[in-house]
């Protein structure tokens, strides 16, 4: 029992790997090796980490969307997962997804689009259900009218919002946003981050956000956890992150950001070309013999780090 | 390379296995055994017994299928009903006459039907590209077999060019250039029947592939590099369009060992499709039977044709 | 001063949108120097892909006029033959997706060797070994072997240093880059943008750069061009442009970025969207709509693009008066806009052609 709102322990998702001669399976790709996450209630918890580093994953295992081959998930203190296979699909757990061009089903109209978990869940009169869609899409800034139209007549921002809309239709706890803003342009960017701050604060949301962008994540998440290698190498609030990152593999990532502050851009360039050499240097030195993260270790109540375990 | 076709090969055995039980069972599962055509009311129970007994017909199915592939093997495929000879006998000149005709149309098809694909992809939207689109339309609703009776009449019949029936003309030396000239001239008319209008969906494909193509991003990398008109095409866009096709072709040329039935009854062709159609007709079942054992064995090769050569020329399939 | 390298002179870019062209790019000017990274800024749908491909004579059904002057050239007056000649050569290009832009059926050396044999670089014999230097100069490990390799065998980043591999092979006198680093991961664009830089240095050529970040025009760029529904609407040197915008779209813009001052705070939202191709009001200052608060007086008729310092130039006279609005209700703002451009996005995304 915890008082965690969302507790993943030790989470482990290998996938097969199937090859030699007889296509049998030859070896696992170790996507998440040994992942703890714990999200307080009300609080955005940003996954970051490159592409292939498992934060999809262990996004998506939450959602009861992969197996697990190991590890455990708790969901206000009930634990969610099972050995060997995916968690049970929770209402009270929902995703807002990285493309919202392909992941809103084209041939439905909005309407449809949004209503699906609501009739999936609870029963309402077809009246009741175009009410609650339309209360809905008032929520996500959507005009009524929007009801009967078709996912391609609306611009990038708008459909992540009926994407919003319908991740929020059940009065979810907990959202799982993979990516939301990647796909967008910076404009259209700032209108899905203030609007999912809007919600969250209005609904009491916790939230897992998983991006690439730092710049992002900073603004949108009060604790961070830096992935590589499906291990978290850094762990922190966002000021521990950005101020103090003690893992090489953190400070490269952070260092690599392009600033718009174009009087310290000389700067941040010999910045980011010290780190790089120093990273190259080291780098092997905070893998383990697997070319994965040491575990973490408390440097402080709130920021862990996997520093090399000597001997 | 070599490491994929061999597990591809390896693939292909148990999908052997499995077609042959089942034409197997579907052979038991027929009316009568090899002894009730031979039956004579006349002769005693316990002699037909004991013949059944000789001719293993008593012994258990694994039994009997593992002597019936034996047999195979060795190339007796059993006796036809109907024309009382060993099956392999009635089908062996008309397999080499099938095969004529098929891989006839499947030179036919690709001749014809790639430049123009190709053409029609090219110049999308001419006048040129709205003809020939125009003709695969014509092509996808008309059947074979009425464009086939079309073509017999005109040049079989009305014109008089061409034979109207048979595979190859009477009293000629097997052999001799006079009879292989002959057979060529009685493949004409319904290999260019099936060809005409088989090669429709191939310049469909090809077309849209084209097209496809044109819009890649390597395209455009090749046309920013400075990469000429021809090359562009020849290099970049046709060699990327024509890589189902070549994938298609063990399926093309299966389908048309098989799927020539209706032609070769449309022009009296001694083939297998036609020979099929007979056996069915006469309820000569052991025929029926290894035919469709043929037809099962050829879409198991045609698929293993096709996935050799995919690999062959897409280097993404090659695994490593 | 360094010389010129590239005049474009009013070019415009149309396509057809329902049987009528309407103009993607309209009426651009720009100026690149030797050895100059001039980047060139906008959302989606702005037409800065659609202005490279122009200058690259790359777009097949679009009507394009103006003037592109290069090594005392019109490259629009250009046959094909020509062109093809300048392509990969003197100018030459890198792509955003490293993933679709490489042939997959060829090996990679074939793919530098094929613009090595077109612009005769070399002699024959030489070519497969300036190959392997190629990739070698690019930081392509062991580069005997990705030489023979297909392009699925490599990863994203090590792809797109192939095409710039393929890119510099000739020397060009100006790279034009679109979106070089929009799909790889941070580390790599790093890698990705000082390659640029350092291949830039050495052959002292010009780069256009297209991209949206506006952190990597902020770290590569000497000169920016913003650009907003197919016009320039602000041009200034980068550090000019990063500390005193002026065109509301650029003071919109940087402010709509999460920054280390407002974190977890309000960002900026630009109200309604890129108005569609086929849907705007090309005499008006075309940014009017999504600053309503400003009234009508304060923006031009045909507004032009005007030097109000050395060096920066803005379009329209709305900057004079122009400041920031949070203060509208959002929602109620974006319901009104939306309401009345929402079948408007058909027509902008042929831009992207």
């Amino acid at each position: 029992m915890s008082n965690e709102f969302l507790e993943i322990k030790d989470l482990k998702i290998h996938f097969p790997i199937k090859g030699g001669f007889f296509n049998t399976v030859k070896d696992h790709v170790k996507a998440v090796d040994g992942v703890n996450i714990s999200i307080p209630k009300g609080t955005t918890y940003g996954l970051v980490g490159e592409s292939g580093s498992g934060k999809t994953t262990t996004g998506k295992a939450v959602m009861g969307l992969n197996d697990i081959t190991e590890g455990e998930i708790f969901f206000r203190g009930e634990k969610l997962s099972g050995k060997g296979k995916k968690v049970g699909v929770n209402r009270d757990i929902q995703m807002i997804f990285q493309d919202p061009y392909s992941s809103l089903n084209v041939r439905k109209r909005v309407f449809d689009i949004i209503a699906e978990p609501l009739k999936n869940y609870e029963s309402h009169s077809k009246n009741e259900l175009i009410e609650e869609v339309l209360k809905l899409l008032e929520r996500v800034g959507l005009p009524p009218g929007s009801l009967y139209k078709f996912p391609h007549e609306f611009s990038g921002g708008q459909r992540q919002r009926i994407g919003v809309a319908r991740a929020i239709a059940l009065n979810p706890k907990l959202i799982i946003a993979d990516e939301p803003v990647s796909a967008l342009d910076v404009s259209v960017q700032a209108q899905v981050l203030n609007f999912m701050q809007e919600i969250q604060q209005d609904m009491d949301l916790t939230m897992l956000f998983i991006a690439h962008d730092l710049g992002v994540v900073r603004h949108m998440c009060q604790h961070i956890g830096i992935m590589y290698h499906g291990r978290l190498v850094e762990e922190g609030t966002a000021e521990e992150i950005f101020n103090n990152p003690q893992h090489i593999y953190t400070k490269r990532l952070i260092a690599a950001i392009p600033d718009t502050n174009v009087e310290k851009v000389e700067s941040n360039l010999k910045l980011r070309q010290q780190i790089k050499e120093e990273y190259d240097q080291h780098f092997a030195e905070y893998l383990d013999d697997e070319g994965r993260a040491f575990p973490l270790q408390a440097i402080s109540d709130t920021h862990k780090v996997a520093l090399p375990v000597k001997g | 390379m070599i490491k994929f076709t061999i597990r591809r090969l390896l693939i292909t055995f148990p999908q052997l296995v499995l077609l042959s039980v089942l034409v197997f069972f579907m052979g038991s599962l027929m009316p009568g055994d090899a002894l009730s055509g031979l039956i004579d009311p006349s002769i005693p129970a316990e002699a037909i017994e004991a013949r059944r007994e000789a001719l293993g017909l008593n012994n258990p199915w694994y039994i009997q299928y593992r002597d019936w592939v034996v047999a195979m093997f060795q190339g007796d495929f059993g006796q036809s009903i109907f024309h009382q000879r060993p099956v392999m006998d009635v089908i062996g000149s008309r397999l080499m006459n099938t095969i004529w005709l098929s891989v006839f149309s499947v030179i036919i098809i690709y001749v014809i039907g790639i430049p123009l694909g190709l053409i029609s992809g090219r110049y999308k939207d001419s006048l040129l590209d709205s003809v020939i689109t125009g003709y695969t339309y014509l092509g996808f609703a008309t059947p074979t077999f009425v464009f086939g009776l079309v073509v017999l009449w005109i040049f079989g019949y009305h014109f008089g060019v061409f034979p109207t029936n048979g595979s190859v003309g009477a009293g000629l030396e097997p052999g001799s250039v006079d009879y292989i000239l002959s057979k060529i001239n009685h493949l004409i008319l319904p290999s260019f029947s099936i060809a005409l209008i088989g090669l429709v969906g191939t310049v469909q494909y090809l077309r849209s592939g084209v097209i496809e193509a044109q819009q890649k991003d390597y395209v455009m990398l090749a046309r920013a590099k400075g990469v000429k008109q021809v090359s562009l095409y020849l290099k970049h866009i046709f060699r990327n369009a024509i890589i189902p096709i070549a994938a298609f072709f063990g399926y093309e040329l299966v389908g048309l060992l098989g799927g020539s039935i209706f032609i070769e009854w449309v022009y009296a062709y001694p083939g297998m499709g036609a020979l099929f159609l007979e056996s069915i007709e006469t309820r000569d079942f052991s025929v029926a039977n290894v035919l469709i054992l043929f037809y099962g064995f050829l879409t198991i090769v045609g698929a293993l044709l096709s996935d050799i050569i995919l690999s062959i020329v897409d280097p993404r399939i090659r695994i490593k | 001063m360094a010389k010129h390298l590239l005049e474009v002179n009013n070019l415009t870019t149309s396509f057809k949108i329902d049987g009528e062209y309407f103009p993607a790019v309209d009426d651009v000017n720009m100026l690149i120097r030797e050895n100059e990274v001039l980047a060139l800024v906008g959302e989606s749908g702005s037409g800065k892909s659609a202005t490279a491909f122009s200058l690259m004579g790359l777009h097949s059904h679009a009507r394009v006029s103006g003037e592109v002057l290069f090594q005392e050239q019109d490259l629009l007056k250009n046959n094909e033959r020509k062109m093809n000649k300048i392509r990969g050569g003197n100018i030459a290009m890198i792509f955003q997706d490293p993933m679709t832009a490489l042939n997959p059926l060829m090996k990679i050396k074939h793919q530098i060797l094929e613009t090595l044999t077109i612009h005769n670089t070399k002699r024959k014999s030489e070519r497969e070994a300036y190959t392997i230097e190629l990739l070698d100069r690019v930081g392509i490990p062991r580069p005997e072997r990705v030489a023979n390799a297909y392009p699925h065998e490599l990863s994203g980043g090590m792809r797109q240093r192939v095409v710039i591999a393929i890119a510099i092979a000739n020397r060009p006198k100006l790279l034009i880059a679109d979106e070089p680093t929009t799909a790889l991961d941070v580390t790599i664009q790093a890698q990705i943008l000082d390659l640029i830089r350092e291949l830039q240095d050495d052959l002292g050529s010009g780069v256009l750069l297209i991209t949206h970040d506006l952190g990597v025009v902020a770290e590569m760029a000497d000169r920016v061009a913003v650009m907003y529904a197919g016009q320039i609407v602000e041009v200034a040197p980068v550090k000019e442009l990063f500390t005193n915008p002026q065109h509301p779209y650029t003071r919109s813009l940087l402010n709509s970025l999460p920054s280390e001052e407002l974190l977890g705070g309000k960002l900026h939202v630009i109200q309604g969207v890129v108005p569609a191709l086929n849907k705007m009001d090309r005499d008006g200052c075309r940014f009017a709509p999504r600053i309503p608060w400003i009234g009508p007086e304060a923006h031009e008729h045909k507004p032009e693009l005007r030097e109000i310092a050395p060096g920066h130039q803005v379009r329209c006279t709305c900057y004079k008066n122009f400041y920031l609005d949070n203060s509208i209700d959002q929602k109620d703002m974006e319901r009104r806009v939306e309401a009345g451009q929402m079948d408007g996005k058909k027509g902008a995304s042929v831009s992207n052609e």
